[in-house]
């Protein structure tokens, strides 16, 4: 449970000062509260990244709703520390919910909460941080960080260290995760012990910003209708669509084609063109990809030499895939599976693994067979 | 702990907690018959008296509620549907554009409900509105103003206004004029008979009295349409059984106030150029808001151009120092404050502000602790200011 920051603590006498996020879930409510004590100094923050909080779903199930950031402060009064809600609305709409419009627009699959964790929490919230005088920011992702490493969580189910090997050594010295040597049910059974009245709170699970979680209609609400042709292989037009950004590689449902396949086999998204304005779509053996080209690596651990093994996961809680990873001359890298996979979505990330350890991670441009 | 944050809460009199605690332990509803309930009534008038002496008012203008906020709903909602029901054109509402939400979200609410047309009298950069503001709004069709509400004095930047001038203006067209004097009883000379306004609010709480109890001083010659119906209390205007140790504790802190009200504005003001000096010295660039001169003795309202008030608030609290961004929340986020935004600051500013009230527990200690500290906290507020610019 300990970072590099931490580490650091121990050469002196003076407690760390920590910032912990409270999303007023329970994982970051037992994160702060293990914090606490380890007998650091710690404060509590709730992120408002929502611009009319009121309007976003209410209980339980999202991370912006004005009952979570009351669920947050009442964590943070029953730990007696102190506690802020602070508002990044605008850093949010800025770099996650813009960037998701723009990928779905340009026919990629983003992971908005990769990106939160690149540029909001660990970055504009931790830029603010140690400015203020913090040596850190705690939150209650679930994985292992210690001596500059990264690891999945022991809960493998609850692992997040797919949506956090996108920060740099950098990011990760000022971060503590102490909550990656516990399982989910652990935490809660800890939350409950400590009094923390989130404990029996449910997950969340869809994308935070989209209250009824309907992707489609929040994206055509931003991109207006663009209708164009679902096409197979050759060009013939098996349907129509209301814009390619309704579509992720991979995807089966939500087709509403007229033509029904030979056999009546089912049809899968193989590749979404904005330009032309058309989806392709075929059998699942066309979606079989065998190598990943990829661009902006960002090392954890780099390894020494420029191609080496390791395992890669293509999406979060997705499969893992033995593979040898070439770095390219251009910067980028590409990497050849040792098994086929399917529906690999441009725009996700890859993430390379020695066993549980992070490497690093990569932006997926292209795939091929 | 240096506690500068008098214009949100101030703590209670000892004098008020045992008068409190002595009702508190004494049956009786001020509505019975009974020998108790009129032992309970004989507190409540003999208050209803102390409070109306306090603020030289009739002891019948004063109708008892449950706080500051209930009693500018009763004002403003009460005096805006009775006005309407005497003459249906009679849809204008005239407040300025620093009220307290407590007015300024009831008559926007009247205004999506109730057909109201609200009109924000504008202020000037000190943060006052100008009499001549308010004739030109009304002449304008004088016949459709139904009211018009003014604060005495402002909770965040700290500005008195000319209330009897104000009053004076509506009086000339016959339009009743309410007044939020929540932030000036104690400090400043209240008096609702010469001050000409026809309905006055005042709350417990900001004199160190308990939360829960306030008054609504009413002219018995202005209509006002009840927004609680039940027992007939209050005149019919305010139905609910008394709260007779709030009632108590709401009058006889208004009496010490009042009793010493020189004497604190004198040492309040003291305190108050110290800590603006001292504000300066070690922080030459900030600025401070509201007026010069015609302030409120207690506050201090500055702005740290590049800092976020949140920041700001946070680095004082670690070091001991409680303050306030002075501006409303909305969900526990700050909002740029409609009032900086009314004196005409761009939004940068209204967020790097904060408010620094004094009251009668507040020493030379205190304004030292801000002096010693603003500085680095500042500075510090600063660089994360910057750290947290949207790139774009
Ligand atoms: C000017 C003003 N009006 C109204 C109120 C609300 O009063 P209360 O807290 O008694 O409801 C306050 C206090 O927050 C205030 O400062």
């Amino acid at each position: 449970m300990k970072g590099d920051a931490c580490l650091n603590a121990t050469t002196s006498d003076v407690p760390l000062k920590v910032l912990a996020a409270m999303s007023g879930g329970v994982d970051s409510a037992v994160a702060a509260a293990r914090a606490v004590d380890a007998g650091w100094d710690v404060t509590g923050v709730h992120l408002a990244l929502s611009r009319q909080p009121a309007t976003l779903r209410s209980g339980a199930r999202g991370c912006c709703s004005v009952e979570d950031a009351n669920d947050a402060r009442r964590a943070a009064d029953v730990l007696g520390i102190p506690f802020y809600v602070w508002d990044f609305a605008e850093r949010f709409a800025a770099d996650v919910i813009d960037d998701f419009v723009a990928e779905y627009e340009a026919g990629r699959t983003p992971n908005p909460c990769l990106r939160c964790n690149e540029q909001i929490k660990f970055s504009a919230l931790l830029d603010r941080a140690l400015a203020l005088g913090f040596d850190a920011v705690v939150t209650g992702h679930h994985a292992q960080l210690a001596d500059g490493e990264l690891r999945r969580s022991v809960d493998a189910g609850k692992d997040q260290s797919y949506v956090l090997a996108v920060l740099t050594p950098d990011q990760l010295s000022h971060a503590i995760f102490p909550l990656g040597d516990s399982t989910k049910d652990q935490v809660r059974a800890e939350a409950a012990a400590r009094g923390l009245s989130v404990a029996d709170k449910p997950d969340s699970h869809d994308i935070c910003f989209i209250a009824d979680g309907d992707t489609q209609r929040f994206l055509t609400d931003r991109l207006g209708e663009r209708p164009g042709d679902i096409v197979d292989a050759d060009g013939q037009v098996l349907g129509e669509h209301a814009g390619t950004f309704g579509f992720t590689v991979g995807q089966r449902k939500g087709l509403n084609l007229t033509t029904p396949a030979a056999g009546g086999k089912p049809r899968y998204v193989l590749s979404i063109s904005p330009k032309s304005n058309t989806v392709v779509v075929g059998d699942k053996a066309a979606l079989e990809v065998g190598a990943i080209s990829c661009t902006a690596p960002v090392w954890i651990s780099r390894r020494g030499s420029d191609e080496f093994d390791c395992a890669v996961q293509l999406r979060a809680h997705g499969m893992v895939s033995p593979a040898r990873v070439r770095l390219d001359p251009d910067g980028g890298l590409t990497a050849r599976l040792d098994r086929p996979q399917f529906g690999v979505a441009a725009g996700q990330a890859l993430v390379m693994y020695d066993g549980d350890r992070v490497l690093g991670s990569a932006t997926i441009t292209a795939t091929s067979r | 702990m240096a506690y500068l944050d008098h214009a949100a809460t101030t703590p209670m009199l000892e004098e008020v907690i045992s008068a409190m605690s002595a009702t508190m332990s004494e049956v009786g509803n001020a509505s019975s018959l009974h020998a108790a309930g009129r032992r309970a009534r004989r507190t409540v008038e003999e208050s209803r008296e102390r409070l109306a002496a306090s603020l030289d008012a009739g002891p019948s203008e004063i109708i008892f509620t449950g706080g500051g906020t209930e009693s500018d709903n009763l004002a403003v909602k009460g005096i805006y549907l009775a006005r309407r029901a005497e003459n249906a054109a009679r849809r204008r509402i005239l407040v300025s554009a620093i009220e307290h939400h407590a007015v300024l979200d009831a008559v926007l609410w009247l205004g999506s409900h109730e057909q109201a047309q609200v009109e924000l009298l504008p202020v000037d950069e000190v943060g006052q509105v100008h009499p001549d503001t308010l004739a030109t709004a009304i002449a304008r069709d004088p016949g459709s103003v139904a009211l018009v509400s003014v604060m005495w004095a402002n909770n965040e930047i700290g500005t008195v206004q000319p209330i009897s001038e104000l009053a004076e203006v509506a009086h000339q067209w016959d339009i009743p004029f309410h007044t939020d004097a929540v932030q000036a009883v104690g400090t400043l000379d209240v008096s609702f008979a010469r001050s000409g306004v026809d309905a006055l609010t005042v709350t417990a709480h900001k004199l160190g009295g308990p939360y829960g109890a306030g008054a609504l001083l009413l002219s018995r010659d202005v209509n006002c349409v009840p927004l609680l119906h039940g027992g007939g209390q209050e005149r019919d205007v305010r139905s609910g059984t008394l709260d007779t140790a709030g009632v108590v504790g709401l009058s006889l802190a208004a009496e010490l106030a009042v009793g010493r009200r020189s004497e604190m504005a004198q040492r309040l003001t003291g305190l108050r150029n110290t800590l603006i000096a001292g504000i300066l010295r070690e922080v030459p660039e900030a600025r401070i808001n509201g007026h010069p001169t015609q302030r409120l003795p207690g506050n201090v309202h500055a702005s740290f151009r590049g800092c976020e008030g949140d920041s700001l608030l946070m680095l004082l609290d670690a070091k001991g120092v409680e303050c306030s961004t002075g501006s409303a929340c909305s969900a526990g986020v700050s909002q740029p404050s409609h009032v900086l935004l009314a004196m005409g600051a761009d939004e940068a500013t209204a967020r790097g502000s904060l408010r620094f009230s004094l009251g009668h527990t507040s020493t030379e200690s205190d304004v030292e602790a801000v002096v010693g500290a603003i500085g680095g906290v500042v500075e510090r507020a600063r660089r994360a200011g910057l750290a947290n610019a949207v790139r774009r």
